[in-house]
């Protein structure tokens, strides 16, 4: 299981959003292109990885999910720590669920590093014709934020792959070009300076 | 009195859990109770088995017997409706006819089941005509059973293996809700009288039961299976239910035909006084109705409309389905393989809409934590449960409608009160924060650390915290790790401990994370761990499995019963 696989980052990526708006099969259509109508609610959090290329690089994405009530959730401050992405993701057809990422990229923001790489997704496009969220709209708020922007079909497969590839590429930047120690323990950190040359690592980086 | 004090002490514990208290009730036993018999049979040294801390029973005296006799519901209601009944009941005599009666009439009954086989079978007048209520209680049990099929725990197994259609559609009444002296089903009765079970007599004492198994899946019941559902039978049938025994009994595993009212009794849901039984039921029922009338129209107001939301969404994402393992699909539009029957059930739009009912409710009288994720999952085993005392067809081809309506709204309060009182011992796994949770999971961490000193080391040279993947363990009670049929074997034992769902519970998941240590020192990074403890092959699991996992947890308790406070809840 990815003990001998040959790696040179490992990413944490999580995912967040209400309840409902298809985080885990986002999940499970990008890590094992599977999709389940009846996928149960998300408890606690789950945890799936996929290993890419990118450019030269190969690299392991450590894809968090977790339940969208966040309420009660005890486990939040642990979720984040450590994380260099997330999937910010609302449905398309329920206004609601877009009306919270504000709310969500609050608790982002407490939480993980001030420069997490951060993609706003729409999810559910195959459903267009209950579409309550217009494109534009969205898109428009993203840019404003400095947030990444996809419209993703799990269902369908739509984008999926471009959404997380997209936030792998747009982490690796930040971290630098240079090769980075395999570790299968502490995933890369962002420096908080960019562009240096030297790839920052902190070994007692928790995995949470 | 000392153990007489003793035993108080020792229940106790649980009063803070459960409304009322659950103590030990005399009454008519079966055999009859004679004292010297009693006492020889005691020095006999035949032990129940350790599952619960034996204790001695004690001769009755009305002073005792009404000092510690309380509803398992209300302590003081009825007082002088109990106190008669104390009186009358402990005339032993009355208690000795009594109970030659009931072996008088199971012998009638073998006679005649031997002798018709197929043929209807008028209700018993003679039997109708008998003053002494457990006459009838026994009667009404013996139609209830099921035929022929074991503990069949599996809803995947097929049931019923003799075709029996409805004669007029109409279904039996469940034990509990057939009110003494009704004339008996005729056409049911039929189909039940087939079995053909050796009379024997009652057996004392009850032999050890930690070895039991209730296989699931054979049509036929072995001879242990058949002793074992009629030990139960007996101490069912009684004018006051032995709950110490019960519990001790239903350690080991429940017959699935008495399932539905051990649970109810176990739970506390149900008085162990027979008589008692339907004006308590009706009573709750009508109270939880009341509380539809009083608050399910308010959903969608503004302060309610969260919760109901929530609820809203997680409801149709239910299928037993998810409760055993995802299955995988890899293209879209295709449909899954519809492997567990119970899916159709849960499909039903009046079954969602019934936890719907249940959970919202259950959310808005227990505001410190409202509804919670996972909380839902927890209804399920009731509910299966209980409408399993209706299913006589395959349960693919069950359909809700079936049932009469007031059977269907029966099973919804029920499995109302039933969750209630289950999470009423687990509040603070779902307040704000879930600090229960958050202290469980620290607690398992210490007890493996002391018990797989390997296995800890592991996970935390890979960094895997236990919050990690022991979270859901806690939240769900490990119906996400479990196939639905295992949860509800392993909730017969957890109802039969004392704090089973809280305390227990720990030591059956420390069980189980070691259960898998071979496969976890396997793994070599973080990654492959994680995966692994979040999809732990159990999908074949049944009773053998969760058997044996309940015993590692029963030795582990035992080894660090005394241990220090950290390990208790």
């Amino acid at each position: 299981m990815g003990s001998d696989e040959a790696y040179n980052f490992v990413f944490k990526v999580v995912l967040i959003g209400e309840s409902g708006v298809g985080k885990s099969n986002l999940l499970s259509r990008f890590t094992k292109n599977e999709f389940s109508h009846d996928s149960r609610t998300t408890i606690g959090v789950e945890f799936s990885t996929r290993t890419v290329q990118l450019n030269s690089f190969t690299i392991k994405a450590q894809i968090w999910d977790t339940a969208g009530l966040e309420r009660y959730r005890a486990i939040t401050s642990a979720y984040y720590r450590g994380a260099v992405g997330a999937l910010l993701v609302y449905d398309i057809t329920k206004h609601l669920t877009y009306e919270s990422v504000e709310r969500w990229l609050k608790e982002l923001y407490e939480h993980a590093k001030p420069n997490i790489v951060v993609m706003l997704v729409g999810n559910k496009t195959d459903l267009e014709s209950e579409r309550s969220v217009p494109t534009e709209e969205a898109r428009d708020f993203a840019e404003k934020k400095g947030l990444l922007f996809l419209e993703t079909s799990a269902l369908a497969s739509t984008n999926v792959e471009a959404a997380f590839n997209n936030v792998l590429e747009e982490i690796h930047k930040r971290v630098g070009s240079t090769e980075g120690v395999r570790s299968s323990i502490s995933a890369v950190s962002l420096s908080s300076s960019r562009g240096e040359n030297a790839e920052e690592q902190k070994p007692c980086c928790r995995n949470l | 009195m000392s153990t007489d004090g003793n035993k108080k002490q020792f229940w106790k514990r649980n009063a803070a859990k459960v409304p009322g208290s659950i103590q030990h009730v005399y009454g008519a036993q079966h055999p009859p109770f004679d004292p010297l018999l009693h006492a020889n049979l005691i020095k006999a040294g035949n032990k129940p088995p350790p599952a619960t801390p034996g204790k001695p029973k004690k001769a009755t005296t009305f002073q005792e017997f009404e000092s510690i006799t309380s509803d398992a519901w209300d302590v003081g209601d009825d007082d002088d409706e109990l106190l008669a009944m104390a009186a009358q009941n402990l005339n032993i005599e009355v208690v000795m006819e009594t109970a030659n009666k009931v072996i008088e009439n199971h012998s009638k009954q073998q006679e005649r089941q031997r002798q018709d086989d197929t043929t209807e079978l008028e209700p018993r007048e003679e039997d109708t005509q008998e003053e002494v209520a457990e006459d009838e209680e026994e009667d009404e049990e013996e139609e209830e059973y099921r035929v022929g099929e074991g503990d069949v725990t599996s809803p995947e197994v097929s049931f019923a293996s003799q075709s029996s259609p409805y004669t007029d559609g109409r279904l039996v009444k469940s034990h509990s809700e057939a009110p003494i002296g009704s004339p008996k089903a005729g056409e049911r009765a039929a189909l039940h009288r087939q079995r053909s079970l050796p009379h024997r007599q009652p057996v004392i004492p009850l032999v050890a039961r930690m070895a039991d198994q209730n296989t699931s899946g054979t049509p036929a019941m072995t001879e242990r299976e058949a002793s074992r559902l009629d030990k139960f039978k007996q101490l069912l049938a009684g004018p006051n239910t032995d709950l110490e025994e019960l519990r001790k009994l239903s350690w080991s595993g429940i017959p699935r035909q008495v399932r539905p009212i051990t649970w109810k009794l176990l739970s506390g849901y149900l008085p162990a006084n027979a008589e008692r039984r339907d004006s308590v039921l009706q009573r709750k029922r009508q109270e939880y109705f009341g509380f539809i009338q009083q608050y399910y129209d308010s959903r969608n107001d503004e302060h309610h409309q969260d919760t109901y939301r929530q609820i809203h969404i997680d409801i149709p994402r239910m299928s037993p389905e998810s409760l055993v393992l995802q299955p995988k699909v890899t293209e879209i539009h295709i449909d899954i393989p519809r492997t567990n029957p119970l899916i159709p059930l849960f499909q039903q739009a009046s079954v969602q809409e019934i936890f719907e009912r249940i959970l919202f409710i259950w959310a808005i009288r227990h505001p410190a934590s409202g509804y919670v994720q996972g909380i839902n999952d927890l209804v399920t085993p009731f509910f299966v449960v209980y409408v399993f005392e209706y299913i006589e067809e395959e349960v693919e081809n069950f359909d809700v409608s079936s049932l009469q309506e007031e059977a269907l709204r029966n099973i919804e309060a029920d499995s109302f009160w039933c969750m209630s009182k289950l999470l009423d011992g687990i509040q603070d796994n779902y307040t704000f924060a879930q600090p229960g949770i958050q202290r469980k999971v620290k607690a398992l961490e210490e007890l493996v650390s002391r018990i797989d000193e390997s296995v800890h080391r592991h996970m935390q040279q890979y960094e895997v915290e236990y919050l990690q993947f022991a979270f859901r363990w806690m939240n769900n009670l490990l119906m996400r790790e479990l196939p639905l049929r295992c949860t509800i074997r392993l909730w017969d034992t957890y109802q039969a401990e004392p704090e089973g769902f809280s305390h227990f519970h720990l030591y059956v998941c420390a069980a189980f994370l070691v259960r898998w240590r071979k496969e976890i020192l396997e793994e070599r990074d973080f990654q492959g761990l994680m995966i692994l403890l979040q999809n732990l092959p159990t999908m074949h699991w049944g009773n053998e499995e969760v058997s044996v996992l309940l015993a590692e947890a029963y030795r582990l308790k035992f080894a660090f019963a005394d241990a220090p406070n950290h390990y208790k809840r």
